[in-house]
């Protein structure tokens, strides 16, 4: 152990937890392990105070009651979560959070639901749900491989990236190809699975990130990823 | 269509489908589609009408738990024993039991329900009683949420005409009470100190605080060990023996008890019901029992994050060689996430002999991340098998799996084993 600490914010761990998200959180924290780091998680829920030294912050889907339970506060912590995806802090935000972390979600009853604005998106409540396996690529991590489960369509504006491009499955939307959004070290996604684990390559980007912001150098050492590369041959060839 | 020649013809179908080995649900999907009434006609006519069990988990232990309890008290009882509970499956276990004329001997049928089915099903058959057990998380990319499911159950507790029966430490299933008469509801419940054993769906998802619950219980369970439990029965306590095992198991069997005092009322005999109780073993895959050359061979139905927590739970690894097999064909969920909810650390000190099944690597990653050791991993479910078999002859195994994965082994197992094969 070098003793270098890392510390993972696992944001509304209590209300926006679902369909094994908070698998993204264990496996930052084993990796970090793994490479000789000592990681340090802490929750935020809404009315804590918020902790502004972090390293990576993990944040995931929740039921319609657990976002309703939370949108306010975000709101209120929007600002602090702005600053330090501006500073380079690593995040990750699936379904529910990356919708809030986008301009507004509208509800199919027409109602506004206002996000934080850090990512430049705006998503549509529809009435379909997009379900089933998903694969996507991107250039710099490869085949992006996951579950997806939503009925909000986001559409990206000019100042994000896709994180994928589908390949099987239906994405952000069923109008264009792309899934999830990027901006700086901040990655928003509807893929479950959960998502890092079967992609230790994101794992290890928002690592490295991380890492380097606070201590220059990164080491990566021990990681054994044949479990990982069986588990997405197989789940990529799954019916949807 | 005559109802005879509908019902004929069903038989018909059902032998056929016996014959070429088929499911249990096709002859029902056949009837169904010529006389969707079928069901309700058929029900229409039990003096004491219709009984409907629904919840995430336990519906298929509760289920025989129920009928052999009203058994014990002298009633036929008509059941979908063969935990097939989409109405495709009711209408199929219909055909087996009516006469020539379509007339059912029973006094009342006990049936168990998906959730999503049972909305469908109390719209066409209103339901006289109804059991509801709990809510967690199960294969979401079934229902969506679990917020949703509520409200499904809720349904069926609004079209019950006369008692529910309502799990008072499911803080969901509790809060169905809400919008219904008070003398409709009847409460089953824990003692305090066993509480923590039960987490709910909150608890599981660090929302928990175990608030004690107001609402008087008719059954509560206040003790048990590994094969005896205390049940405060309206006030007075009573202790039996169990061949149930697993704490979800025993905690339901309140739910039972409740539910058929609900149904015979003052008659009840109460010495026949708790010997009954006594002798119910679990169902099939829920926790049972096989002899495999001389050695027990445990079977762990695991379907959701909850149930297989509470499966781990349940049973110490200590002195049993565990296999685990995930599949993930539409009756297990495609979603792999849910293995990720569940809490794999109480295998850290013995690990895991075999892993399984289609999604036998995500299960290998899963354990990896909670730092269990692996001695095989291989999705052929045949071979694995073989192997775990071959190389634990000597000490007593535990197979955790999906249902199919169960299906499966089950078959397997019936090669080298007597085991009891559910077509």
């Amino acid at each position: 152990m070098n003793s270098k600490t890392i510390t993972i914010l696992n944001l509304y761990s209590n209300d926006m937890n679902i369909y094994g998200d908070s698998g993204n959180v264990l496996c930052i924290k084993r990796r970090l392990q793994w490479s000789g780091y000592e990681p340090r998680v802490i929750e935020y829920n809404q009315g804590d105070k918020f902790p502004m030294d972090v390293d990576i912050i993990i944040g995931g889907g929740g039921q319609d009651s657990g976002q309703e339970k939370i949108k306010a506060d975000l709101i209120k912590i929007g600002p602090k979560l702005k600053k330090l995806a501006d500073d380079g802090v690593s995040i990750l935000m699936i379904c529910g959070l990356y919708q809030l972390f986008g301009k507004f979600f509208k509800t199919s009853d027409g109602e506004i639901i206002e996000g934080i604005g850090l990512l430049d998106i705006e998503t549509f409540g529809k009435s379909e749900r997009l379900i089933g396996n998903i694969v996507t690529h991107s250039e710099q991590f490869g085949d992006i491989i996951g579950y997806e489960n939503h009925s909000g369509q986001t559409y990206l504006g000019h100042k994000v990236q896709v994180f994928g491009r589908v390949r099987i499955g239906a994405g952000n939307n069923t109008s264009d190809i792309s899934e999830g959004a990027r901006y700086k070290n901040v990655i928003g996604s509807y893929m479950h699975g959960s998502l890092l684990p079967k992609n230790p390559a994101v794992a290890d980007y928002l690592i490295e990130q991380a890492v380097k912001r606070k201590y220059n150098d990164y080491i990566v050492k021990g990681l054994d990823n044949t479990y990982a590369e069986m588990a997405r041959k197989i789940a990529a060839k799954r019916p949807r | 269509m005559p109802k005879p020649l509908v019902t004929i013809l069903g038989k018909a179908v059902k032998k056929a489908a016996g014959l070429r080995g088929g499911g249990s649900a096709l002859p029902g999907l056949v009837v169904e589609h010529i006389d969707p009434n079928f069901i309700s006609h058929t029900l229409a006519d039990l003096p004491l009408g219709v009984v409907v069990i629904s919840g995430t988990n336990g519906k298929t232990t509760t289920t025989k738990m129920v009928v052999e309890l009203l058994e014990s008290q002298g009633l036929k009882v008509f059941t979908n024993r063969t935990g097939s509970n989409f109405t495709r499956g009711i209408a199929a276990a219909l055909l087996g039991e009516i006469n020539i004329k379509g007339e059912l001997h029973a006094d009342i049928a006990v049936l168990e329900l998906d959730e999503a089915h049972a909305v469908h099903f109390v719209k066409k058959i209103i339901p006289r009683f109804s059991l509801l057990l709990n809510v967690m998380r199960d294969q979401l990319d079934r229902f969506g949420e679990i917020d949703h499911t509520t409200n499904l159950l809720r349904c069926v507790a609004d079209a019950t005409t006369e008692t529910v029966v309502l799990n008072r430490e499911d803080k969901r299933i509790a809060s169905i009470a809400k919008s219904l008469d008070d003398d409709k509801v009847r409460f089953y419940g824990l003692d305090e100190s066993l509480l923590p054993l039960f987490p709910s769906d909150d608890d599981l998802h660090g929302n928990g605080n175990h608030k004690k619950a107001t609402q008087t219980a008719d059954v509560i369970l206040s003790k048990f060990s590994d094969s005896s439990a205390t049940f405060i029965i309206d006030g007075k306590s009573v202790s039996t023996k169990l061949k149930l095992t697993g704490v979800y198991n025993v905690f339901n069997a309140a739910a039972a008890l409740s539910l058929v005092r609900a149904i015979i009322g003052e008659k009840i005999d109460q010495s026949k019901l708790i010997v009954a109780l006594s002798k119910v073993t679990p169902a099939f895959g829920r926790g049972e029992m096989i002899k495999v050359n001389g050695q027990p061979l445990e079977l762990v139905l695991v379907k959701n994050p909850s149930g297989f927590r509470l499966g781990l739970k349940s049973f110490d690894s200590a002195g049993y060689a565990t296999m685990i097999a995930i599949n993930d064909n539409y009756a297990d969920g495609r979603d792999m996430s849910w293995l990720w909810d569940v809490d794999f650390s109480s295998l850290v000190d013995d690990g895991v002999e075999q892993v399984s099944g289609v999604r036998a690597y995500d299960m290998a990653l899963r354990l990896q991340y909670d730092e269990v050791k692996i001695r095989d991993v291989d999705t052929d479910l045949k071979s694995a098998l073989n192997k775990f078999v071959a190389r634990y002859s000597k000490q007593p195994m535990r197979i955790y799996c999906t249902y199919t994965a169960m299906l499966a082994i089950r078959k397997n197992l019936s090669k080298i084993a007597k085991v009891e094969v559910i077509k």
